[in-house]
C-alpha cells in the first residue's frame, strides 16, 4: 500500500468520524435539548378538538305541546374546503353523490355554491368553511354507502343529528312568531367571537326571525368539547377529554295551540270571505292577548307558510315565494310588522284626550251628517245624521262628527294657523299615551313603530318631499292626464297646497287623526295593547310570547319577565265609560249584526269596529274587543288589509275567536274557567334528545 | 484440541490441517463488525414490528407479518454473507464483468414494462408470489467490484491509477448512474457518486480528478435545477427540506412528522412498541426508509446513539479491513463498501433528523426490505472476505 492510498485512507476515517459526531450532535439536539419542545407539537399532532353540537331547545305551547322540536336525521353534508382541493373541484365526486342520493348533479352544484349578489337560491349562504348539509332525508341504506366509501366520497359525510320539526298542534302554524333558522354567515362568526361553530353541518344555525331569533342565545344551548386522539388518517382511535354540551332551554311561550289554530283559521275565512265579495282582502292578521299581563295567546298572520321549508336548503322559487310581492310576502308578520290606518278603533284614545281637555264625559254633542273643518267638509262614514247624542252613543254608533269637532277646536285653541309656541295637541299625546307611535317592546324582532303624526312629523316629512311636491305643482301630471284628467288635477292641487304649506299642521291634520285617519299608522299589536289598557283600567302592558326558559331536565327555570307597564293618564271613571260604550257597539251598535246570535250569557264580549280608508284601496277592516265585560281577560283584535268594512269582515272572525276561546257554538274551550294555564307546564319529552 | 494430544496418519493429518485452517480462518473472521451488525439486526426487526404491527392489526391482518417477512430476508442475507466470505474475493474479481452487466440488466428491466412505480421511484421488479426485486441495490455491490477491478489493476511504480483506467472506470459507473437517475432514484444516483468518490480518492487518483468530478457533479445538478429535468415531487422535497413549514401536509409532512418522532423520544424513549406517533402512523414508509424515526420515539436518545455508535463501529472496522488489505483490489473493495454504507447511514438518518433533503434510501441492516437487505450482506460478506485474506505480520 503505497502513501497516497494511505494517507486517504486516514483522511476517509475522519471524514466518517466527522459524519456521525454530526448525526450525534442533531440527536442530542432534538431529543436532548429540544425534547419538551418536540412532544409538546407531538401531543397536537395527536389530538383534535371536536365541537360537540348541544340540542337547541324547543318551543312549546301554553301547556307544553311543542310547536318547533327536533327529529334525529342522517344528514349528508359536503365539506366545500375538501371538495375544492380536488383536481376537478369536486364534479367526480358530487357525481357519484346526486346519484347515491339520487337527486341530479345541477341541483347537487348549486346547493354547495356560495351565494353571493348574483347567485340565485339554492345557494349555501353560511360559511364557506362549515360542512353544507345537502341532505336530511337520509336512509341508512344510502348512508352507509357514503359512510364505508370514504375514498369515492371525500369530503362527504352522513352523521347523526338532530333537526328541526314543525308538528303544528291543534293545527297551529304560528310560522311568523316561531321564525326560522338559517346558517350563521362569516360575517356574524367574526361579530360574534363567542358564537361557536361546531363544524358539525346544519348544526351551526341561527336564528333569524321570531323567537328563534329573539330566544336564540337560551334556545341554542352551549356546545360541549371533546378532545379525541386521532391516527394519521385522522381516524379517532380515542377520547382523551370530554366536556359534554349543555343542550338549549326549551322556551315555554304563552300561546295556546288551540286559540293561535282558531285565530288563523279565522283570518283565512275572512280574507276569503272578503274576496267572495269582491274584496282585494290582501292581507290580515289576529292577536289574542291576556289583558293582565300581556302574555300573548295567539298571533296570526295571513298569508303564511310553512316554516319547515327553510330547514335542507330553500329553493329559489320557494324563498322567491316568501318574499315576492304576488305572494302577499308571507314572511312579514302582519300582527307586528304591519302597518295601516286603525281607524274609529283609535277613538278610545280620542275620547279619554277630549275628556281629559274639559269636554263633559256625560255631554251631549251634536253628530251631523258632515262637519266644516276649516273650508272642508269631514263627512261621517257614508254621511249619516245622527242628531245629539252622549259620548257612549258616540262609540256605539261610531260618529266621526263629533271627534272632528274635538280635534278642531282643539286646533283653534292651539293657535290655529299660527300655533303657539308650546301647542298642547291633546289627541296626538294621548295616542302616544295608549301606546301608538312606538314600539310595543313584545319579545319578537322586527317590530315596526307604526306613526302618530304631528307637527314636527309633519315638517320633516315635508322636508322631504316638497322637492317632488313642488315639482308636480309646477308641471302637473301630464301622464296621468292622458288617462285620468280628473286625478292628475286632484293631484295637483294637493302638491300645490304641499309643497307651499306641507310642513303645517292643519286642521284637516288635526281631524284626520282624531278617528284614526290620514297619516296615522297602528299595527294590530298596538291595537290590541291600547284595548287591553282600556280593559285592564289603565295598564300599558308590555306584550310577551315567551313566559319562562325551562332546561329540559327540568333542573332550572328561568321565568321570561316584562317591563312594568306604563299607567294611561286617563281617570277609572273615564275608562269604565269607554268599556260601557265598547259594550254598546257589541250589543247594539256596528258590530250588533256581527254578534247577533253570540252567546252573551256565557261571555259577554266588548268591542269597537274600524274602517279606515286608504286611498286607492280598498277599507282597512277592524275589530278589536275584550271581554268579558265585567271582569276583562282578554283581548282580541283582527285586521283585514283591504277587507271592506269593520263589522263585516273583521268582527265575524273575532267572533269566531272568542267562540273557540270560551266554547260557544260548538267548539271546545281553549279556556280553563276563563283562564290561560297558569302554572308553566312539563314538556313532553318528544324532542330529539340525543346529540349527534 | 484432541489432534494434538493424538497423533494421527497422513491422510487424517491432511483431515487436521484442513480443519485448523477452518478454525483459524473462523477466529480472523472480523467479530466485532460481525457483532455489531448482529446488534442492529435485532434491533431492527424489532423496531419493523414496532413500525408495522398495529397497523396489520388494525387492518385485521397477522401482526407479525412484516416481522417474519424481515427474519426471512435476514436468514437469506446471513448466507449469502457467509457464501461472499468463503468465496476468495479475487475469485470474485474474475467474475467481475458478469456481475455488473447482470446488475445492469436490472437496472434496464426496471426500464421496460416488467418495472413497476412504489412511491415516485419507478424501481422495482415485480417476481409475483408477493416478491419484488429492487436492482439498483444490487447494483451498488456491482459498482464497487466493478471500480475495484478497473482501479485496482496492478501497476508499476505508479502512485495512482491512469487516464485510461480512470476514464474507463467513469465511463462504465456512468451506465448504471443513468439508469438510476431515469427510475428516478436520486438517492441511489448520490450513493453512486459517494462511492465513485471515494474510492477514486483511496485508489490515489490525482486530486484534479475528484476536483473534476465534484465541480462536474455540480454543475450538472444546475443544469438538472434550471433545465426542470426534476419531477415536481424531487423539488417539493427539496423547498420542504429548506424550510419544512412550506407545505407542512405536503412535501414538508413526512420531514415535519419525522422529525417530531424522534424529539419527542427524548433522552429515553416512550418504550419498544409504545410510540405513540409511530402507533398513529403519523410518519410514512415507516418500516424502511424512516425506521430511524422508531428508534428515535421508542428508544429515544440512548436507542438512536446506540444505533449510530453500532454503523459507527462497522464503518471504522471496514476503514481497518481496507488499510489491512493483502492488495489494493481488497483495500478498494472495502473502501467502495464503506464509502456506500457511510453515505447512505448518513443521508437516511440526517433525513429524519431534518438535516438532509428526504431521498428514498433504507438504513443499512436496519430497514425493512429484501433487496436491500441482501445487497448490504453481501458487501458484509465481501468485508469480511477482504479481512479474511489480509495481510498478516506475524
Amino acid at each position: 500500500m503505497n502513501s497516497r492510498t494511505h494517507f486517504r485512507l486516514v483522511v476517509l476515517y475522519v471524514l466518517v468520524g466527522a459524519l456521525l459526531l454530526v448525526l450525534m450532535g442533531r440527536l442530542w439536539t432534538m431529543q436532548v435539548l429540544q425534547g419538551a419542545h418536540y412532544r409538546q407539537v407531538a401531543a397536537d399532532n395527536r389530538t383534535r378538538d371536536i365541537v360537540v353540537p348541544a340540542v337547541r331547545g324547543m318551543i312549546l305551547d301554553d301547556t307544553g305541546r311543542p310547536l318547533v322540536r327536533n327529529r334525529t336525521a342522517l344528514v349528508v353534508s359536503v365539506d366545500r374546503t375538501t371538495l375544492m382541493r380536488q383536481k376537478d373541484h369536486g364534479a367526480a365526486v358530487l357525481a357519484r353523490l346526486a346519484k347515491v342520493l339520487g337527486t341530479d348533479v345541477g341541483t347537487l352544484r348549486n346547493r354547495v355554491r356560495l351565494c353571493g349578489p348574483s347567485v340565485p337560491r339554492p345557494c349555501w349562504p353560511g360559511s364557506p368553511y362549515q360542512p353544507i348539509p345537502v341532505d336530511d332525508h337520509v336512509d341508512d341504506r344510502r348512508a352507509l354507502q357514503i359512510v364505508e366509501r370514504q375514498e369515492d366520497f371525500p369530503g362527504v359525510t352522513a352523521q347523526m343529528q338532530a333537526v328541526r320539526e314543525y308538528p303544528r298542534p291543534s293545527g297551529a302554524g304560528a310560522a311568523q312568531v316561531i321564525g326560522y333558522l338559517q346558517p350563521i354567515t362569516q360575517a356574524e362568526l367574526d361579530r360574534k367571537k363567542d358564537l361557536k361553530v361546531t363544524g358539525y353541518a346544519g348544526a351551526d344555525l341561527i336564528g333569524r326571525d321570531g323567537l328563534e331569533a329573539s330566544y336564540d342565545e337560551e334556545l341554542r344551548g352551549t356546545p360541549g368539547e371533546r378532545t379525541v386522539l386521532v391516527d394519521s388518517q385522522g381516524r379517532v382511535t380515542g377520547t382523551a377529554k370530554e366536556k359534554p354540551p349543555v343542550p338549549g332551554g326549551n322556551l315555554v311561550t304563552s300561546i295556546n295551540s288551540q286559540i293561535q289554530a282558531s285565530a288563523e283559521k279565522a283570518i283565512k275565512d275572512a280574507v276569503e270571505s272578503a274576496r267572495s265579495q269582491g274584496r282585494k282582502a290582501d292581507a290580515a292578521s289576529a292577536v289574542v292577548m291576556d289583558v293582565t299581563n300581556g302574555h300573548i295567546a295567539a298571533l296570526a298572520s295571513y298569508p303564511t307558510y310553512d316554516p319547515s321549508i327553510w330547514t335542507g336548503g330553500i329553493s329559489q322559487q320557494q324563498y322567491d315565494a316568501l318574499l315576492g310581492k304576488k305572494e302577499g310576502q308571507p314572511l312579514i308578520s302582519r300582527a307586528i310588522q304591519g302597518q295601516y290606518a286603525p281607524g274609529s278603533t283609535f277613538k278610545i284614545s280620542s275620547v279619554a284626550a277630549a275628556v281629559n281637555d274639559g269636554y263633559d264625559l256625560n255631554g251631549t254633542y251634536p253628530c251631523p251628517g258632515s262637519y266644516k273643518v276649516g273650508s272642508r267638509a269631514f263627512t261621517n262614514f257614508e254621511g249619516e245624521e245622527h242628531g245629539n247624542m252622549n259620548l257612549h252613543q258616540a262609540l256605539v254608533v261610531s260618529c266621526d262628527t263629533i271627534f272632528y269637532k274635538f280635534a278642531y277646536e282643539q286646533w283653534l285653541r292651539d293657535g290655529g294657523t299660527h300655533p303657539k309656541k308650546h301647542p298642547s295637541d291633546p289627541m296626538v299625546a294621548m295616542a302616544r299615551h295608549y301606546g301608538f307611535g312606538s314600539k310595543t317592546g313584545v319579545d319578537l324582532p322586527s317590530e315596526v313603530a307604526g306613526r302618530i303624526p304631528d307637527r314636527s312629523w309633519k315638517r320633516a316629512y315635508w322636508n322631504a318631499t316638497k322637492k317632488a311636491d313642488c315639482k308636480g305643482a309646477k308641471q302637473g301630471y301630464p301622464e296621468i292626464a292622458k288617462t285620468d284628467p280628473t286625478r292628475a288635477a286632484y293631484l295637483k292641487a294637493i302638491a300645490a297646497e304641499n309643497c307651499a304649506q306641507g310642513y303645517a299642521w292643519r286642521a284637516g291634520d288635526a281631524a284626520n287623526l282624531s278617528v284614526g285617519q290620514g297619516d296615522v299608522l297602528a299595527t294590530p299589536l298596538q291595537v290590541a295593547r291600547a284595548f287591553a289598557a282600556v280593559a285592564n283600567g289603565g295598564k300599558l302592558v308590555v306584550p310577551r310570547v315567551g313566559t319562562a326558559i325551562v332546561q329540559p331536565d327540568g333542573s332550572r327555570v328561568q321565568k321570561i319577565g316584562a317591563p312594568p307597564a306604563p299607567k294611561l293618564p286617563v281617570s277609572p271613571k273615564v275608562l269604565a265609560y269607554i268599556r260601557s260604550g265598547l259594550a254598546g257597539v257589541v250589543k247594539s251598535g256596528t258590530a250588533a249584526g256581527a254578534f247577533s246570535g253570540f252567546d252573551d250569557k256565557k261571555v259577554q264580549v266588548a268591542g269597537k269596529t274600524g274602517t279606515a280608508e286608504v286611498y286607492g284601496k280598498d277599507d282597512t277592516s277592524w275589530f278589536a274587543s275584550f271581554a268579558p265585560v265585567k271582569n276583562p281577560r282578554f283581548v282580541v283584535v283582527v285586521m283585514v288589509s283591504q277587507g271592506g268594512q269593520g263589522a263585516q269582515a273583521a268582527a265575524p272572525a273575532v267572533r269566531r275567536i272568542w267562540e273557540s276561546m270560551y266554547g260557544l257554538n260548538g267548539n271546545k274551550p281553549a279556556l280553563k274557567d276563563g283562564k290561560l294555564p297558569e302554572a308553566l307546564p312539563k314538556p313532553a319529552d318528544d324532542g330529539a334528545g340525543t346529540a349527534p | 484440541m484432541t489432534a494434538r494430544t493424538t497423533p494421527l496418519g497422513g491422510y487424517r493429518d491432511r483431515d487436521v490441517a484442513r480443519w485448523r485452517r477452518r478454525a483459524s480462518a473462523l477466529r480472523r473472521l472480523d467479530w466485532t463488525m460481525l457483532l455489531s451488525v448482529s446488534a442492529l439486526s435485532v434491533l431492527g426487526a424489532l423496531l419493523v414490528r414496532s413500525a408495522t404491527h398495529r397497523l396489520l392489526l388494525e387492518q385485521g391482518q397477522d401482526p407479525n407479518s412484516f416481522l417474519d417477512r424481515h427474519l426471512l430476508n435476514l436468514a437469506i442475507g446471513i448466507a449469502l454473507c457467509g457464501l461472499f466470505t468463503v468465496l476468495d474475493y479475487r475469485l470474485v474479481r474474475a467474475y467481475v464483468p458478469i456481475l455488473f452487466a447482470v446488475a445492469c440488466l436490472g437496472l434496464l428491466a426496471v426500464l421496460t414494462p416488467l418495472g413497476s412505480t412504489v412511491n415516485g421511484s419507478h424501481s422495482w421488479i415485480i417476481i409475483g408470489g408477493g416478491f419484488q426485486v429492487q436492482p439498483s441495490e444490487f447494483a451498488k455491490v456491482g459498482l464497487v467490484v466493478l471500480l475495484a477491478m478497473i482501479l485496482g489493476e496492478p501497476r508499476d511504480g505508479e502512485v495512482g491509477p491512469g487516464r485510461r483506467d480512470i476514464l474507463m472506470a467513469l465511463a462504465l459507473a456512468g451506465v448504471p448512474a443513468a439508469l438510476i437517475m431515469l427510475q428516478p432514484d436520486l438517492g441511489t444516483t448520490l450513493v453512486f457518486a459517494a462511492v465513485v468518490l471515494g474510492m477514486l480518492a483511496v485508489s490515489g487518483a490525482r486530486k484534479r480528478w475528484m476536483a473534476g468530478l465534484v465541480g462536474g457533479g455540480l454543475a450538472a445538478g444546475f443544469c438538472v435545477w434550471f433545465f426542470g429535468l426534476l419531477k415536481q415531487y424531487q423539488i417539493d422535497r427539496f423547498t420542504a427540506f429548506m424550510d419544512p413549514h412550506v407545505d407542512p401536509l405536503g412535501a414538508g409532512y413526512n420531514a415535519q412528522q419525522a422529525r417530531i418522532a424522534v424529539g419527542s423520544g427524548g433522552v429515553t424513549g416512550r418504550g419498544l412498541f409504545h410510540g405513540q406517533q409511530t402507533g398513529g402512523h403519523f410518519v410514512p414508509e415507516q418500516q424502511t426508509d424512516f425506521i430511524f424515526t422508531v428508534a428515535g420515539e421508542e428508544l429515544g436518545f440512548i436507542g438512536g446513539a446506540l444505533i449510530v455508535v453500532l454503523l459507527g463501529v462497522i464503518l471504522w472496522r471496514g476503514l481497518r479491513t481496507a488499510s489491512q488489505a493483502a492488495d489494493l483490489f481488497g483495500t478498494l473493495v472495502a473502501t467502495g463498501v464503506v464509502c456506500w454504507l457511510a453515505f447512505q447511514s448518513f443521508e437516511n438518518i440526517g433525513m429524519t433528523l431534518g438535516i438532509m433533503p428526504i431521498t428514498g434510501l433504507p438504513l443499512p441492516f436496519v430497514s425493512y426490505g429484501g433487496s436491500a437487505t441482501f445487497a448490504n450482506f453481501i458487501a458484509l460478506g465481501l468485508l469480511q472476505a477482504v479481512h479474511l485474506r489480509r495481510r498478516t505480520f506475524d
